[in-house]
């Protein structure tokens, strides 16, 4: 089988600071992977091209990249899957969001900067315990599904805050934070949703999904990043435009059936905070300039019993 | 130039015990990966770890005769019992680390089944219990504060007046080359997968530390006794655990037959992987394969253990062979896997070189002596890690640092240009890696033989012949994977070349070391190590007696 690449190319000992593309044709089997087809390339053809890869089975997380656009494992993307129906390259790119090395080796440094931000390992103030600690086999289970986060940054890649906001921590590290919130053994949860809670933390993920997409491990980072903000308010931890933004949105379509839109940038913010609420005044004025305000007078719809007894149960269940 | 007190070389479970050891003794402590240490191979270890907890009425002592018995009897039985007896301590202190074990129904850890064992001592991380490992050694390496030098690349030992004194290493991001000074240097660089084609082994395991200890005069051990795994891809090599076979899997020949019974009656699937790879290749080479493989049957398991506990196969399996093991049996082969043998140390790490240690799988205690049971891996490289680790920061503590300077890179920056400046029209080092690997696999996998072995043995010296005239493409000093792949090829001559040539010492039949023109074991003449010393004439072998403390050798059936 014929397989054409077009790999995005940077070498700062030669071209700095253009990258570009190169083309590649290869025979290849049919069950091949990218990572194969890169192999073949840098032991064949042309040596010079520069990848990280060692597992070739997706557990040691090195070999995150572009493909065709998307943030994915070379090792686990068969060719087959990714070729273009219109007889086009695979397109290889290195990950976004990082800064490129050489070819498709990104710099990590940040990324890991952020993991260790977290502080990423148990904290048990309790007596060191004779044997092991007693946890529930659910919890573990559960716990499991983050944990098997190989670091590999597919999601980092194509997270669109990190785009950006480079200060964001990020999906990969969001979610380590949540494999020791989340642990029964782990008892720093208020420290550790309090940091979470600050600016470049849980609530400057916008839910676009990328990130849930990229992870070729199922680890539902985004995921993670909601259920981390469900108990940094469950903690408490309400006094942000985040956690006030979710409480009004809710308030708002408990009672009335639809969200008030008039309102809701104004609680985010706080109706106490001046100098936010001077903020909103231009912005106040650009929207009613372009014929955009919400009406200010939030009447229920139609069937609004039919929408609080949903509001009702979804909250008594949570 | 840079000091530490204790350099440890490599960054996977044994190095990063040693390291986490040596840093609570208070000495300062450096590690060196080639690879950031998440990356590293302990990773694919996916089964479990084996203890022997005591308050679930287990005896380490029964773990030891499994693990002397899965030997063939050529492990040393005092360090053996060392490992056995500290399994539970180690096992516990990860736990209390953060690894979320699998449970019971009380909280407690839950086991499971592994080959060549009595008892059901294996803990695990569903089937990716060496991760979760090495993600939470690497917490404890953060939230210690240990320096870790990423990506740097080993080049060579230092040693000077007869002691390891520091190491020449690459930082390959930028190409410079660097001395590290040390009192003394752990090896846990890892095993030599690549040097057989193909392995269940990372891109990256390619015996580097291996061949620099030989080369600085440490010996190496038990090089004969490769592991091949019975369950591995075809093609690729990829592992399947163990751990479903663990959980129940069959395995079935081409008649659907479940063929461990004429061999294995009693542990059938579960007897040890020396033994579960010969039934294969017999199945294969006698017709009841199907191109090349048999099956792993994963079917009747049901999807909640498959999904609970086997969730990593089950994708690599669709993956890398397309297949769904909920409704398909999964096609499967004896592949490498392990050595057994390595740098010989004692029960402390320490090296026949002074301040050279070594743990893990570069090591050899020798533990698994002619082949290791499932599940002790991961065990040798904290308990070793940990031991060498305390060992030699004890040991630097009325040590001051040798007289080592700059000047101690001039070889490796020789070398380095030798190779860079090699005519275009050289081999690259794919094709010689290639054709390296092919021998070896072709002629020292599950059966040998006297012609095979030494064919192997003058292909290898043949493709290093060729190597000296390796073309270098990669000019650049920026992330020059082509010059790193290109020297790891020289390290990994060294481990073939042990490989064949103590294979070809070894006049029977014992363990993973199966020669169809010699096939028993020999107790009286064989009941002994083979050791291979660097020498101007090549390799040179000796013979050592293996240490029997209770545990009298045996019929060996399962």
């Amino acid at each position: 089988m014929q397989v054409k690449f077009k790999i995005r190319r940077f070498d700062p000992d030669t071209d700095r600071p253009a990258s570009h593309f190169k083309d590649y044709e290869l025979e290849m089997a049919e069950a091949s992977t990218v990572l194969d087809g890169l192999i073949q390339i840098r032991e064949d053809v042309d040596g010079t091209l520069a990848l990280r890869c060692s597992c070739r089975s997706a557990i040691c997380g090195s070999c995150a990249m572009r493909i065709n656009g998307k943030g994915s494992l070379a090792c686990n993307t068969k060719v087959i899957d990714a070729m273009p129906k219109d007889g086009g390259p695979i397109v290889v790119e290195p990950a976004g969001n990082m800064k490129v090395i050489k070819d498709l080796v990104t710099d990590f440094a940040p990324f890991w900067d952020k993991v260790r931000a977290v502080q990423p390992w148990l904290q048990n103030s309790g007596p060191e315990p004779e044997a092991e600690y007693v946890a529930p086999n659910e919890d573990m289970l559960h716990l499991a599904g983050v944990m098997s986060c190989i670091m590999c940054g597919a999601c980092v890649s194509d997270c669109t805050v990190l785009e950006v906001d480079s200060s964001f921590l990020g999906p990969a590290a969001l979610a380590k934070a949540y494999r020791f919130v989340g642990d029964p053994r782990d008892d720093a949860d208020n420290d550790r949703l309090s940091a979470l809670n600050e600016a470049s933390g849980i609530w400057d993920c916008t839910r676009c999904m990328q990130c849930v997409e990229a992870c070729p491990k199922g680890v539902d980072p985004m995921g993670r990043i909601m259920s981390l903000r469900d108990k940094a308010m469950q903690a408490g931890f309400t006094n942000t435009n985040g956690a006030r933004h979710a409480t009004f949105f809710t308030n708002s379509v408990g009672h009335k059936g639809w969200i008030d839109e008039f309102q809701l940038p104004i609680r985010s913010k706080g109706v106490t905070n001046v100098k936010e609420m001077l903020k909103l005044i231009p912005v106040g004025i650009r929207a009613a300039k372009a014929g955009k305000v919400p009406n200010p007078i939030h009447k229920a719809i139609p069937g609004v019993d039919n929408v609080r007894r949903i509001h009702d149960k979804v909250e008594k269940n949570r | 130039m840079f000091d530490h007190d204790v350099l440890i070389i490599g960054a996977g479970l044994a190095g990063m015990r040693a390291a986490l050891s040596a840093r609570q003794n208070g000495v300062d402590v450096a590690v060196v990966s080639k690879v950031h240490p998440v990356r590293s191979h302990s990773n694919a270890a996916q089964g479990g770890i084996n203890a022997a907890l005591q308050d679930r009425g287990d005896d380490w002592r029964d773990h030891a005769y499994d693990t002397i018995k899965g030997s063939d009897y050529l492990g040393d039985q005092d360090a053996i019992e060392i490992m056995c007896r500290e399994a539970g301590e180690e096992v516990i202190t990860m736990e209390n680390f953060g690894v979320i074990f699998n449970r019971d129904e009380e909280g407690r850890l839950g086991t499971r089944a592994f080959g060549g064992q009595r008892q059901a001592r294996t803990f695990f991380v569903a089937d990716f219990t060496g991760q979760a490992l090495l993600h939470v050694l690497y917490e404890q390496i953060m939230r210690a504060g240990v320096r870790v030098y990423e990506e740097w690349f080993i080049l060579s030992l230092i040693v000077e007046d007869g002691r390891c004194a520091g190491a020449v290493l690459m930082e390959i991001r930028s190409g410079d080359i660097h001395v590290v000074r040390a009192k003394a240097v752990i090896m846990a660089a890892g095993g030599i997968g690549r040097v057989f084609e193909p392995s269940t082994n990372a891109l990256i395991c390619t015996g580097d530390g291996m061949s620099l200890a030989y080369q600085a005069g440490a010996e190496l051990m038990d090089m004969e006794m490769v592991q091949y795994h019975p369950t591995t891809l075809q093609g690729s090599g990829v592992l399947i655990t163990e751990g479903a076979r663990g959980e129940g899997a069959y395995l079935l020949n081409s008649e659907g037959e479940r063929f461990m019974e004429r061999y294995a009656p009693n542990m059938m699937e579960l007897a040890s992987r020396d033994v579960v790879s010969r039934s294969e290749q017999t199945e294969i080479n006698e017709g009841r394969g199907i191109n090349g493989c048999v099956l792993l049957d994963c079917r009747h398991l049901g999807e909640q253990v498959i999904r609970e506990r086997l969730s990593q196969i089950q994708e690599i399996a669709r993956d890398f062979a397309n297949v769904d093991i909920t409704k398909e049996p999964i096609p499967i082969q004896p592949g490498m896997h392990y050595q057994m043998g390595g740098i010989k140390t004692d029960i402390d790490g320490q090296t026949a070189v002074p301040g050279l240690y070594a743990a893990g799988e570069v090591a050899c205690v020798s533990v698994h002596g002619g082949n290791r049971l499932g599940a002790n891996s991961l065990l040798d490289t904290l308990v070793f890690g940990r031991r060498s680790g305390q060992h030699a920061s004890d040991a630097v503590k009325s040590i001051s640092h040798a007289n080592v300077t700059d000047a101690s890179a001039d070889a490796d920056r020789e070398n380095i240009q030798g190779l860079l400046s090699n005519a275009e029209g050289g081999p690259m080092f794919g094709a010689l890696r290639h054709e390296m690997g092919k021998t070896m696999n072709d002629n020292l996998a599950v059966y040998r033989d006297q012609q095979g072995m030494e064919t192997a043995l003058s292909d290898i010296r043949e493709v290093r012949e060729r190597y000296r005239s390796v073309y270098v493409p990669d000019k650049g000093k920026t992330f020059n994977t082509n010059l790193l792949f290109t020297i790891e090829l020289g390290f990994m001559f060294d481990c073939a070349e042990s490989v064949a040539v103590s294979g070809l010492e070894r006049k029977e039949s014992r363990g993973a070391h199966t020669r169809t023109d010699m096939p028993d074991r020999d107790d009286e003449n064989w009941l002994k190590h083979i050791l291979v010393k660097n020498s101007v004439d090549g390799p040179a072998l000796e013979h050592l007696p293996v240490v029997i403390t209770d545990w009298k050798p045996e019929v060996r059936s399962y």
